[in-house]
């Protein structure tokens, strides 16, 4: 019996270079390249009056100062990435804006130097008049549309779309109880340690123009700029190197910088090169989060749930070049792994002026789950049925599956979980989590959550073999850190029969496989797997039927294992792969060791040409995965949190993950995934906090004021998994990448609100958030920062119904 | 300067900092640059054998010190540092962007405190920032690495 790699701890085949500082992330290209800057709008909303450029160009070392004016593409709307009928007033910037800017850190002029230093000095020389306008920076506010975004879009509402399940009124007004609340989630930011960069080089005498991106799709990037430069695509290639972590804003495309590179680099005849710097990051690359939910919501003594209504506004930032995407993701995520038989969520996207927003991990679904959650706590307050049980009460049950939620999914279809158990998950992590730590102003929180993963459309995988022995193997997706060599390496390895150490995996470049469609969305597992798994299956076939000819056997009978094609049952009848290699050319090759193992298997004659109607050479091929719909991982998480009853500072005691999602290739990458996204959950929740000034001003756009956690603020983190395999695709895989993220903020709030009696009902939270919120708890007669030993006391504050 | 046991001469731009001297002179890019104001410690090198944040110091200032980059603890046809090996183990990275930054920071902890308490451990690792692994594994690579120095 050979090794089962798929399951197995493998430790990971891209550390060696990275750990030794061999990594190539794009800012280490250099080749000469010419630097760049932004000058950026520093009002959040304004008109242009005037551009004056003169000085800047004189300035020492400036190549090239490009305002709108300048470009061929400066009057065009960037593109609109993913087009819905309820978008109505979908609107999107300029490259660089000429007329109004809408956020704060907007580009406005865009400057190529021979250093940065010298780019920066001219930026300083750039002359931008503004007129400045009123601004929307809250959603709320948005809403309220006392100004306007943009002056032909009415009410600030980008889109709005309803949609219902039951009879949410008359349900309702049946319910032996309702209550109504409203929750708000603030902004966020992903703040990957490597920022983006952009850097091109122009090819005149090949034609060819080369993109190095630190983007999350690079396929996307190249068709866009074959389009916008009036290219063949195979006149652009685009490569994603090493990136220095993604988590959703790398893939929006196309930031201005996108455009403008690879434009000054074919205008200039030199390599150029952009590299963001983390102000910048802050001010000029995508965020999420922000929505505000008004809820209502029926249910009967027992704790169950009868109806839930959710009217939601999603700030959409100044622009939606992603479309509706996040809110169409909550409005599906909200009812979870719980059974709601009237469901009815409604939804504005609100123009405010801020950066647009587009995915950020999790991308919709944390503030779901701290809505749904969030109901459920104040049901137990309300009925007395403790917190547990509420949920056991409402949890679709194992047997259930398919379960179709009735509303519509990201990708067009109607969400239909595909399986799961989520009592199961439920009742591990109780037991996980144990008993309630000794002392006082000690909370406990637990949150269940479902994840959509694995949406399409597809992924593709190339994998050949050489005629070394080694294989290679490609997939357009890039990796961001998600260990997609290793875990395509198991995949292979276990269908050809050999070590993982002998796949090498190319990941993100248009030149090893130029199709595919981006790394988001927790769908990198689910279909460049499976992609990987039909193009080595493909692989693995070829070479039996090679095979076949020369051990005078039935391909039927052949199998793949350590290296060779050999006889089921008789191992002394086979050849090497890498001999099979050889033998898959028809030409042959006159050096390597495939070559000599093949002679002994010389070409025996067979009619008709070498190579019959249908064949192609090489034992290679490229197969694709498209998946029939998302698979819908899920988990649990609990914890128990202590709050200084004087400071509010938050010390997290315990906190346990239990995750299904469905068959684990790779244990040691899946547990990375978990606890790097609890850790960006409890940032989130808790430290991170977007401030915004009524100016449209980020007052924190730098590492010193917006507290991303130090190894000091996150716990050790208790992981278990079971598998419930998905139905919908070969590996039986789902995919985790955001898991870890979902239910933080539910958690955290239940146990925060647990332990010092306030209500929760916002993320993020902070001391001077709870502190403000203890006192006017406390003067509304509640019990406030006074401390409540156990929720079970007569003095737990209840909330009574609406 | 000596940077990695070879003599350089000195920038000629003033304003260069030591963490782009690296990078873009010297060609050592395994050194990274994820905030330019000091928070992150990606860009962390030793200056005499002890952690500094290269993206705070001007490269002139470095002028008749030792640096030590990532590149500079083990050459490629050696085996990995046992700091380097340990992060390897416990998948202690991910993306990679800012373990340089880690792992030479760990290096100075260990210099300093050859076996260190869980507390030490805490606080040597506390001046980095890493967004993908939640630092769990990080803390198990610093204790792995201590096992392997001892071996």
């Amino acid at each position: 019996m050979t090794t089962r790699w798929f399951g197995a701890p493998v430790q990971r085949v891209e550390d060696d270079r990275l750990l030794r500082g061999h990594g190539r992330f794009t800012d280490d290209i250099d080749e000469g390249a010419l630097e760049c800057c932004f000058v950026r709008s520093p009002y959040a909303h304004a008109r242009i009056t005037a551009i004056d450029v003169t000085a800047a160009r004189e300035m020492p070392g400036v190549v090239a100062v490009y305002t709108a004016a300048d470009l061929p593409f400066g009057d065009t709307d960037l593109p609109l990435l993913i087009p819905h009928p309820n978008l109505t007033h979908g609107r999107t910037q300029r490259c660089l804006a000429s007329d109004v800017v809408r956020y704060s850190g907007e580009a406005v002029a865009f400057i190529v130097a021979e250093s940065r230093a010298q780019a920066e000095d001219a930026a300083d020389a750039v002359q931008v008049e503004y007129d400045p306008l009123p601004v929307v920076i809250t959603p709320e506010a948005g809403a309220q549309a006392e100004h306007l975004v943009h002056d032909d879009v009415p009410g600030n509402v980008a889109a709005e779309l309803v949609q219902e399940v039951g009879d949410v009124a008359a349900a309702l007004k049946a319910a032996p109880h309702t209550m109504r609340r409203t929750f708000r989630f603030e902004r966020g930011a992903a703040a990957p340690m490597e920022g983006r960069a952009v850097w091109a080089r122009w090819d005149g005498r090949e034609h060819k123009l080369l993109v190095y991106d630190s983007t999350q799709s690079p396929t996307s990037i190249r068709g866009g700029l074959a389009v916008l430069f009036g290219l063949r695509e195979s006149d652009v290639e685009v490569v994603a190197p090493d990136v220095g972590g993604g988590f959703g804003p790398k893939i929006m495309l196309f930031y201005p910088d996108e455009l403008l590179v690879p434009f000054a680099a074919m205008q200039l005849g030199r390599p150029v090169k952009w590299t963001e710097d983390r102000q910048e990051h802050f001010t000029a690359v995508n965020q999420e989060r922000g929505q505000v939910h008004d809820v209502e919501w029926g249910f009967d003594d027992e704790g169950h749930i009868l109806a839930l209504d959710d009217d939601f506004i999603h700030d959409g930032g100044a622009y939606t070049p992603y479309g509706i995407i996040l809110p169409i993701i909550t409005a599906a995520q909200v009812p979870g792994p719980y059974r709601i038989p009237n469901y009815r969520v409604r939804f504005r996207d609100i123009y405010t002026n801020a950066i647009p927003t587009s995915p950020y991990r999790g991308a919709g679904r944390p503030h779901a789950c701290f809505v749904m959650e969030r109901v459920l706590d104040t049901v137990s307050d309300v009925t007395g049925v403790d917190r547990d049980e509420v949920r056991r009460r409402n949890f679709i049950q194992p047997d259930e599956f398919p379960y179709e939620v009735g509303v519509v999914w990201q990708d067009g279809n109607i969400v239909l979980y595909d399986s799961g158990n989520y009592p199961r998950l439920f009742e591990r992590a109780l037991e996980m989590l144990g008993p309630r730590p000794e002392g006082d102003n000690i909370g406990r929180g637990i949150a269940v959550y479902v994840e959509g993963t694995g949406v399409g459309p597809y992924e593709g995988a190339h994998v050949q073999v050489l005629v070394s022995g080694k294989v290679v193997a490609a997939t357009g997706i890039p990796n961001q850190g998600q260990a997609h060599a290793t875990v395509w390496a198991q995949i292979i390895a276990d269908e050809l029969g050999i070590n993982v150490a002998d796949v090498e995996v190319t990941s993100g470049d248009t030149r090893r496989l130029p199709w595919g469609v981006g790394t988001f969305a927790s769908r990198s597992a689910v279909t460049a797997g499976n992609a990987m798994y039909v193009a080595a299956r493909m692989v693995a076939d070829k070479a039996k039927s090679i095979a076949a000819d020369h051990l005078e056997a039935d391909p039927e009978d052949l199998e793949l294992v350590d290296g060779q094609v050999r006889v089921k049952g008789s191992p002394e009848r086979g050849m090497p792969l890498a001999a099979v290699a050889v033998l898959s050319n028809p030409v042959r090759y006159a050096f390597g060791g495939g070559t000599e193992a093949a002679t002994q298997f010389a070409a025996k004659p067979r009619p008709g040409p070498p190579l019959a109607v249908g064949e192609q050479p090489g034992l290679e091929a490229t197969g694709y995965y498209s998946p029939p719909g998302s698979t819908w991982a899920s988990g649990c998480h609990a914890a128990y949190v202590r709050l200084d009853p004087k400071t509010f500072r938050l010390e997290i005691l315990k906190y346990v993950v239990v995750h299904d999602c469905g068959r684990v290739i790779n244990p040691l990458v899946l547990q990375g995934q978990i606890e790097g996204g609890v850790a960006q959950g409890i940032g989130g929740a808790f430290y991170e906090r977007l401030a915004y000034d009524a100016d449209g001003q980020l007052r924190n756009a730098s590492f010193m004021e917006f507290l991303i956690p130090y190894a000091t603020e996150i716990p050790p983190i208790e992981i278990d998994h079971f598998e419930t395999p998905s139905p919908l695709n070969p590996l039986g895989v789902k995919g985790a990448g955001e898991a870890g993220v979902i239910p933080v903020g539910a958690v955290l709030a239940s146990a925060i609100e647990e332990a010092i009696g306030v209500p929760v009902t916002e993320m993020p939270q902070s001391p001077l958030k709870l502190y403000e919120a203890a006192l006017a708890t406390a003067k509304s007669g509640l019990s406030g920062i006074r401390r409540l030993k156990n929720p079970d006391s007569p003095d737990y504050p209840r909330v009574s119904p609406s | 300067m000596k940077v990695n046991g070879v003599d350089h001469p000195a920038p000629s731009d003033a304003r260069r900092l030591l963490s782009d001297h690296l990078r873009h002179d010297l060609g050592l890019t395994g050194t990274h640059v994820g905030c330019e104001h000091g928070v992150c410690g990606c860009c962390t090198v030793l200056l005499d054998g002890a952690p500094v944040r290269s993206c705070l110091m001007l490269a002139v200032q470095a002028e008749g010190h030792e640096v030590t980059t990532v590149e500079g603890l083990a050459r490629d046809d050696e085996p990995l540092h046992p700091v380097q090996q340990a992060f390897h183990e416990c998948h202690g990275l991910q993306c990679g962007f800012c373990t340089p930054g880690f792992v030479m920071s760990v290096v100075g902890l260990l210099a300093q405190h050859p076996q260190p308490t869980s507390q030490q451990v805490e606080e040597g690792i506390a001046g980095n920032l890493c967004r993908c692994t939640g630092y769990a594994s990080i803390r198990r690579a610093v204790n792995r690495a201590v096992e392997l120095k001892g071996k």
